[in-house]
Protein backbone atom coordinates (compact mmCIF):
# COMPACT_ATOMS: atom_id res chain seq x y z
CA UNK A 1 0.00 0.00 0.00
CA UNK A 2 1.37 3.56 -0.86
CA UNK A 3 1.25 6.02 1.55
CA UNK A 4 -0.80 9.49 0.62
CA UNK A 5 2.25 11.40 0.35
CA UNK A 6 4.25 9.65 -2.03
CA UNK A 7 4.30 10.65 -5.31
CA UNK A 8 2.40 8.88 -7.89
CA UNK A 9 3.90 7.13 -11.00
CA UNK A 10 1.92 4.55 -12.41
CA UNK A 11 0.91 5.60 -16.15
CA UNK A 12 -2.50 5.82 -17.06
CA UNK A 13 -2.17 2.14 -19.03
CA UNK A 14 -0.94 1.01 -15.81
CA UNK A 15 -3.87 2.68 -13.66
CA UNK A 16 -6.38 0.96 -16.20
CA UNK A 17 -5.30 -2.54 -16.60
CA UNK A 18 -4.13 -2.37 -12.22
CA UNK A 19 -8.58 -1.32 -11.90
CA UNK A 20 -9.35 -4.68 -14.37
CA UNK A 21 -6.87 -6.69 -12.25
CA UNK A 22 -9.20 -5.53 -9.58
CA UNK A 23 -5.39 -4.15 -7.52
CA UNK A 24 -6.22 -2.34 -4.44
CA UNK A 25 -2.81 -0.38 -5.04
CA UNK A 26 -3.93 0.78 -8.89
CA UNK A 27 -7.49 2.20 -7.51
CA UNK A 28 -5.53 4.08 -4.00
CA UNK A 29 -3.63 5.59 -6.24
CA UNK A 30 -6.00 6.99 -8.74
CA UNK A 31 -8.44 7.83 -5.41
CA UNK A 32 -5.35 9.97 -3.98
CA UNK A 33 -4.81 11.75 -7.23
CA UNK A 34 -8.52 12.33 -7.88
CA UNK A 35 -10.80 12.92 -5.34
CA UNK A 36 -10.40 15.92 -3.79
CA UNK A 37 -10.23 17.46 -7.15
CA UNK A 38 -13.47 15.28 -7.69
CA UNK A 39 -14.91 16.67 -4.25
CA UNK A 40 -14.39 20.47 -5.40
CA UNK A 41 -15.78 19.73 -8.85
CA UNK A 42 -19.33 18.24 -7.17
CA UNK A 43 -19.37 21.39 -4.81
CA UNK A 44 -20.39 22.96 -8.13
CA UNK A 45 -23.39 20.89 -8.40
CA UNK A 46 -24.56 20.18 -5.32
CA UNK A 47 -25.58 22.33 -2.11
CA UNK A 48 -23.43 20.87 0.34
CA UNK A 49 -19.96 19.08 1.37
CA UNK A 50 -21.61 16.07 2.39
CA UNK A 51 -23.54 15.54 -0.84
CA UNK A 52 -20.10 16.01 -2.65
CA UNK A 53 -18.75 13.56 -0.72
CA UNK A 54 -21.27 11.34 -1.50
CA UNK A 55 -21.22 12.07 -5.27
CA UNK A 56 -17.44 11.41 -5.36
CA UNK A 57 -18.29 8.33 -3.48
CA UNK A 58 -20.39 6.94 -6.20
CA UNK A 59 -17.98 7.62 -8.76
CA UNK A 60 -16.02 5.12 -7.42
CA UNK A 61 -17.74 3.04 -7.43
CA UNK A 62 -19.11 4.05 -10.93
CA UNK A 63 -15.34 3.95 -11.84
CA UNK A 64 -14.94 0.32 -10.70
CA UNK A 65 -18.42 -0.89 -11.99
CA UNK A 66 -17.44 0.54 -15.75
CA UNK A 67 -13.82 0.27 -16.18
CA UNK A 68 -14.61 -3.12 -17.70
CA UNK A 69 -16.49 -1.39 -20.57
CA UNK A 70 -14.15 2.01 -20.38
CA UNK A 71 -13.40 2.17 -23.82
CA UNK A 72 -10.46 4.64 -23.96
CA UNK A 73 -11.74 7.29 -26.42
CA UNK A 74 -10.93 9.82 -23.83
CA UNK A 75 -8.20 9.96 -21.08
CA UNK A 76 -8.53 7.65 -18.17
CA UNK A 77 -9.21 10.70 -15.62
CA UNK A 78 -11.74 12.59 -18.35
CA UNK A 79 -13.69 9.38 -18.17
CA UNK A 80 -13.49 9.67 -14.88
CA UNK A 81 -14.64 13.25 -14.35
CA UNK A 82 -17.55 12.82 -16.81
CA UNK A 83 -18.59 10.00 -14.50
CA UNK A 84 -18.82 12.31 -11.74
CA UNK A 85 -20.47 15.60 -13.64
CA UNK A 86 -22.88 13.24 -14.65
CA UNK A 87 -24.02 12.41 -11.19
CA UNK A 88 -23.26 15.79 -9.78
CA UNK A 89 -25.61 17.25 -12.27
CA UNK A 90 -28.52 14.56 -11.52
CA UNK A 91 -27.85 15.04 -7.64
CA UNK A 92 -28.19 19.07 -8.33
CA UNK A 93 -31.22 18.43 -9.73
CA UNK A 94 -32.74 16.08 -7.37
CA UNK A 95 -32.23 18.36 -4.60
CA UNK A 96 -33.20 21.34 -5.88
CA UNK A 97 -30.16 23.18 -5.61
CA UNK A 98 -30.98 26.71 -4.92
CA UNK A 99 -28.40 28.00 -8.24
CA UNK A 100 -27.74 25.71 -10.75
CA UNK A 101 -24.45 25.71 -12.74
CA UNK A 102 -25.58 27.74 -15.70
CA UNK A 103 -27.14 30.08 -13.76
CA UNK A 104 -23.94 30.57 -11.88
CA UNK A 105 -22.04 31.01 -14.76
CA UNK A 106 -24.72 33.53 -16.64
CA UNK A 107 -24.37 35.70 -13.60
CA UNK A 108 -20.56 35.35 -13.62
CA UNK A 109 -20.07 36.16 -17.04
CA UNK A 110 -22.15 39.36 -16.72
CA UNK A 111 -19.91 41.32 -14.63
CA UNK A 112 -18.15 44.04 -15.53
CA UNK A 113 -15.02 45.25 -16.93
CA UNK A 114 -12.53 42.23 -15.50
CA UNK A 115 -9.70 45.23 -14.52
CA UNK A 116 -10.34 47.65 -12.48
CA UNK A 117 -11.42 50.71 -15.02
CA UNK A 118 -9.25 53.64 -12.21
CA UNK A 119 -6.19 51.70 -13.46
CA UNK A 120 -6.57 53.03 -17.01
CA UNK A 121 -6.60 56.47 -17.76
CA UNK A 122 -10.70 58.14 -18.10
CA UNK A 123 -12.20 59.92 -21.09
CA UNK A 124 -10.75 63.39 -21.93
CA UNK A 125 -7.15 62.35 -21.05
CA UNK A 126 -4.60 62.39 -23.53
CA UNK A 127 -3.64 58.45 -23.51
CA UNK A 128 -7.45 57.19 -22.53
CA UNK A 129 -7.64 54.05 -22.45
CA UNK A 130 -3.17 53.58 -21.54
CA UNK A 131 -2.64 51.88 -18.12
CA UNK A 132 -2.84 55.11 -15.42
CA UNK A 133 -1.51 52.02 -12.44
CA UNK A 134 0.34 49.91 -14.60
CA UNK A 135 1.64 46.25 -13.29
CA UNK A 136 4.76 46.25 -11.45
CA UNK A 137 7.22 43.62 -12.35
CA UNK A 138 7.07 41.34 -10.05
CA UNK A 139 10.90 40.19 -9.51
CA UNK A 140 14.08 41.60 -9.88
CA UNK A 141 15.24 38.73 -11.52
CA UNK A 142 11.93 38.89 -14.69
CA UNK A 143 8.52 37.30 -14.58
CA UNK A 144 10.18 33.98 -15.56
CA UNK A 145 12.01 33.72 -12.20
CA UNK A 146 10.22 30.82 -10.46
CA UNK A 147 7.92 31.22 -7.74
CA UNK A 148 8.06 30.39 -4.28
CA UNK A 149 5.81 28.18 -2.91
CA UNK A 150 4.42 30.56 -0.60
CA UNK A 151 3.59 32.31 -3.70
CA UNK A 152 2.17 28.86 -5.23
CA UNK A 153 -0.25 28.98 -2.07
CA UNK A 154 -1.42 32.41 -2.94
CA UNK A 155 -2.64 31.50 -5.95
CA UNK A 156 -4.39 28.42 -4.30
CA UNK A 157 -5.94 30.65 -1.85
CA UNK A 158 -7.34 32.89 -4.98
CA UNK A 159 -8.70 30.64 -6.16
CA UNK A 160 -10.30 29.28 -3.53
CA UNK A 161 -11.76 32.60 -3.21
CA UNK A 162 -13.52 32.87 -6.59
CA UNK A 163 -16.97 32.83 -7.39
CA UNK A 164 -17.83 29.07 -8.01
CA UNK A 165 -18.30 28.91 -11.97
CA UNK A 166 -14.78 30.69 -12.44
CA UNK A 167 -13.39 28.68 -9.43
CA UNK A 168 -14.39 25.32 -11.46
CA UNK A 169 -13.38 26.44 -15.09
CA UNK A 170 -10.01 27.63 -13.82
CA UNK A 171 -9.59 24.79 -11.77
CA UNK A 172 -10.45 22.21 -14.57
CA UNK A 173 -8.29 24.33 -17.15
CA UNK A 174 -5.23 25.82 -15.34
CA UNK A 175 -4.81 23.00 -12.34
CA UNK A 176 -6.11 20.05 -14.06
CA UNK A 177 -5.33 20.83 -17.75
CA UNK A 178 -8.44 19.70 -19.10
CA UNK A 179 -8.64 21.31 -22.49
CA UNK A 180 -11.13 23.57 -22.97
CA UNK A 181 -13.92 21.58 -25.34
CA UNK A 182 -13.73 18.90 -22.33
CA UNK A 183 -14.40 22.17 -20.04
CA UNK A 184 -17.42 22.81 -22.05
CA UNK A 185 -18.26 19.37 -22.08
CA UNK A 186 -18.27 18.45 -18.80
CA UNK A 187 -20.01 21.90 -17.55
CA UNK A 188 -22.53 22.69 -20.77
CA UNK A 189 -20.78 25.51 -21.52
CA UNK A 190 -20.42 27.74 -24.71
CA UNK A 191 -16.96 28.14 -25.79
CA UNK A 192 -17.36 31.87 -25.28
CA UNK A 193 -18.93 31.75 -21.54
CA UNK A 194 -16.21 29.15 -20.76
CA UNK A 195 -13.60 31.43 -22.10
CA UNK A 196 -14.98 34.54 -20.19
CA UNK A 197 -15.08 32.55 -16.78
CA UNK A 198 -11.76 31.79 -17.39
CA UNK A 199 -10.09 35.11 -18.01
CA UNK A 200 -11.77 36.39 -15.34
CA UNK A 201 -10.66 34.41 -12.59
CA UNK A 202 -7.02 34.39 -14.40
CA UNK A 203 -7.27 38.26 -14.18
CA UNK A 204 -8.31 38.04 -10.20
CA UNK A 205 -5.76 35.34 -9.70
CA UNK A 206 -3.36 37.79 -11.11
CA UNK A 207 -4.81 40.41 -9.38
CA UNK A 208 -4.01 38.60 -6.04
CA UNK A 209 -0.53 37.78 -6.85
CA UNK A 210 0.13 41.40 -7.32
CA UNK A 211 -1.74 42.68 -4.26
CA UNK A 212 0.43 39.70 -2.34
CA UNK A 213 4.31 41.28 -3.90
CA UNK A 214 2.69 44.88 -3.43
CA UNK A 215 2.44 43.92 0.28
CA UNK A 216 5.95 43.63 0.54
CA UNK A 217 7.77 40.54 -0.59
CA UNK A 218 7.91 38.76 3.08
CA UNK A 219 11.06 37.44 3.42
CA UNK A 220 11.59 34.81 0.76
CA UNK B 1 -17.83 39.21 -25.03
CA UNK B 2 -16.00 36.25 -26.31
CA UNK B 3 -14.22 36.39 -29.19
CA UNK B 4 -14.40 40.06 -29.48
CA UNK B 5 -13.78 42.34 -32.22
CA UNK B 6 -11.52 45.53 -30.98
CA UNK B 7 -11.38 49.02 -32.30
CA UNK B 8 -8.46 49.87 -35.06
CA UNK B 9 -6.44 50.65 -32.66
CA UNK B 10 -5.96 48.34 -28.95
CA UNK B 11 -5.39 50.38 -25.89
CA UNK B 12 -4.05 48.96 -22.60
CA UNK B 13 -7.97 48.69 -21.29
CA UNK B 14 -8.75 46.81 -24.01
CA UNK B 15 -5.65 44.56 -23.74
CA UNK B 16 -6.21 43.13 -20.65
CA UNK B 17 -9.87 41.64 -21.66
CA UNK B 18 -8.70 39.86 -24.63
CA UNK B 19 -5.44 38.16 -22.88
CA UNK B 20 -7.37 34.76 -22.75
CA UNK B 21 -8.63 34.99 -26.13
CA UNK B 22 -5.05 35.61 -27.49
CA UNK B 23 -3.59 33.00 -25.60
CA UNK B 24 -6.48 30.76 -26.78
CA UNK B 25 -5.93 31.67 -30.37
CA UNK B 26 -10.22 32.38 -30.18
CA UNK B 27 -9.47 36.50 -31.60
CA UNK B 28 -9.79 37.14 -34.72
CA UNK B 29 -6.66 37.59 -36.97
CA UNK B 30 -7.12 41.36 -37.62
CA UNK B 31 -7.32 41.48 -33.52
CA UNK B 32 -4.86 39.09 -33.00
CA UNK B 33 -2.45 41.21 -35.51
CA UNK B 34 -3.41 44.64 -33.72
CA UNK B 35 -3.50 42.94 -29.98
CA UNK B 36 0.38 41.94 -31.01
CA UNK B 37 1.30 45.12 -32.20
CA UNK B 38 0.46 46.65 -29.08
CA UNK B 39 2.39 44.32 -27.38
CA UNK B 40 5.44 44.74 -29.04
CA UNK B 41 4.81 48.92 -28.70
CA UNK B 42 3.67 48.67 -24.56
CA UNK B 43 6.25 47.61 -22.03
CA UNK B 44 3.35 47.75 -19.63
CA UNK B 45 1.22 45.28 -21.16
CA UNK B 46 3.65 43.04 -22.02
CA UNK B 47 4.59 42.74 -17.75
CA UNK B 48 0.57 42.24 -17.59
CA UNK B 49 0.53 38.97 -20.25
CA UNK B 50 4.09 37.60 -18.87
CA UNK B 51 2.02 37.99 -15.26
CA UNK B 52 -0.67 36.04 -16.73
CA UNK B 53 1.06 33.63 -17.88
CA UNK B 54 3.33 32.71 -14.92
CA UNK B 55 -0.25 32.61 -13.66
CA UNK B 56 -1.37 30.15 -15.55
CA UNK B 57 2.05 28.12 -15.21
CA UNK B 58 2.22 28.22 -11.63
CA UNK B 59 -1.63 26.97 -11.63
CA UNK B 60 -0.80 24.32 -12.94
CA UNK B 61 1.93 22.96 -10.80
CA UNK B 62 -0.93 23.07 -7.30
CA UNK B 63 -1.64 19.98 -6.21
CA UNK B 64 -4.08 18.47 -3.92
CA UNK B 65 -3.73 17.74 -0.29
CA UNK B 66 -3.21 14.97 1.41
CA UNK B 67 -6.91 12.78 1.49
CA UNK B 68 -8.16 12.54 5.19
CA UNK B 69 -7.61 8.91 6.78
CA UNK B 70 -11.25 8.59 7.18
CA UNK B 71 -12.32 9.23 3.64
CA UNK B 72 -9.44 6.92 2.30
CA UNK B 73 -10.28 3.87 4.58
CA UNK B 74 -14.24 4.38 3.49
CA UNK B 75 -13.06 3.95 0.06
CA UNK B 76 -11.04 1.05 0.59
CA UNK B 77 -13.57 -1.00 2.08
CA UNK B 78 -15.63 0.40 -0.57
CA UNK B 79 -13.36 -1.22 -3.24
CA UNK B 80 -13.27 -4.67 -1.38
CA UNK B 81 -16.61 -4.39 -1.05
CA UNK B 82 -16.94 -4.31 -4.61
CA UNK B 83 -14.24 -6.42 -5.18
CA UNK B 84 -16.11 -9.27 -3.26
CA UNK B 85 -19.37 -8.33 -5.16
CA UNK B 86 -17.28 -8.60 -8.68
Amino acid sequence: MSSPSERSTLSEPDLIAGLRRRDEAAFMELVERYHQQLVRLAMSFVSTPAAAEDVVQETWLGVLKGIDRFEERSSLKTWIFRILTNRAKTRGVRDSRVVPFSALAAEETGEGPSVEPERFFGPGHRIEGHWAVPPTPWAAGGEERALSRETREVIGAAIDALPPAQRTVISLRDVEGVDAEEVCRLLDLTEGNQRVLLHRARTKVRRALEDYFASGEEAA
Amino acid sequence: MSAARAPAEIVCRQLVELVTSYLEGALDPDTATRFEEHLAICAKCTVYVEQFRLVIAEAGTITAGALPPATRAGLLEAFHGWKGSA
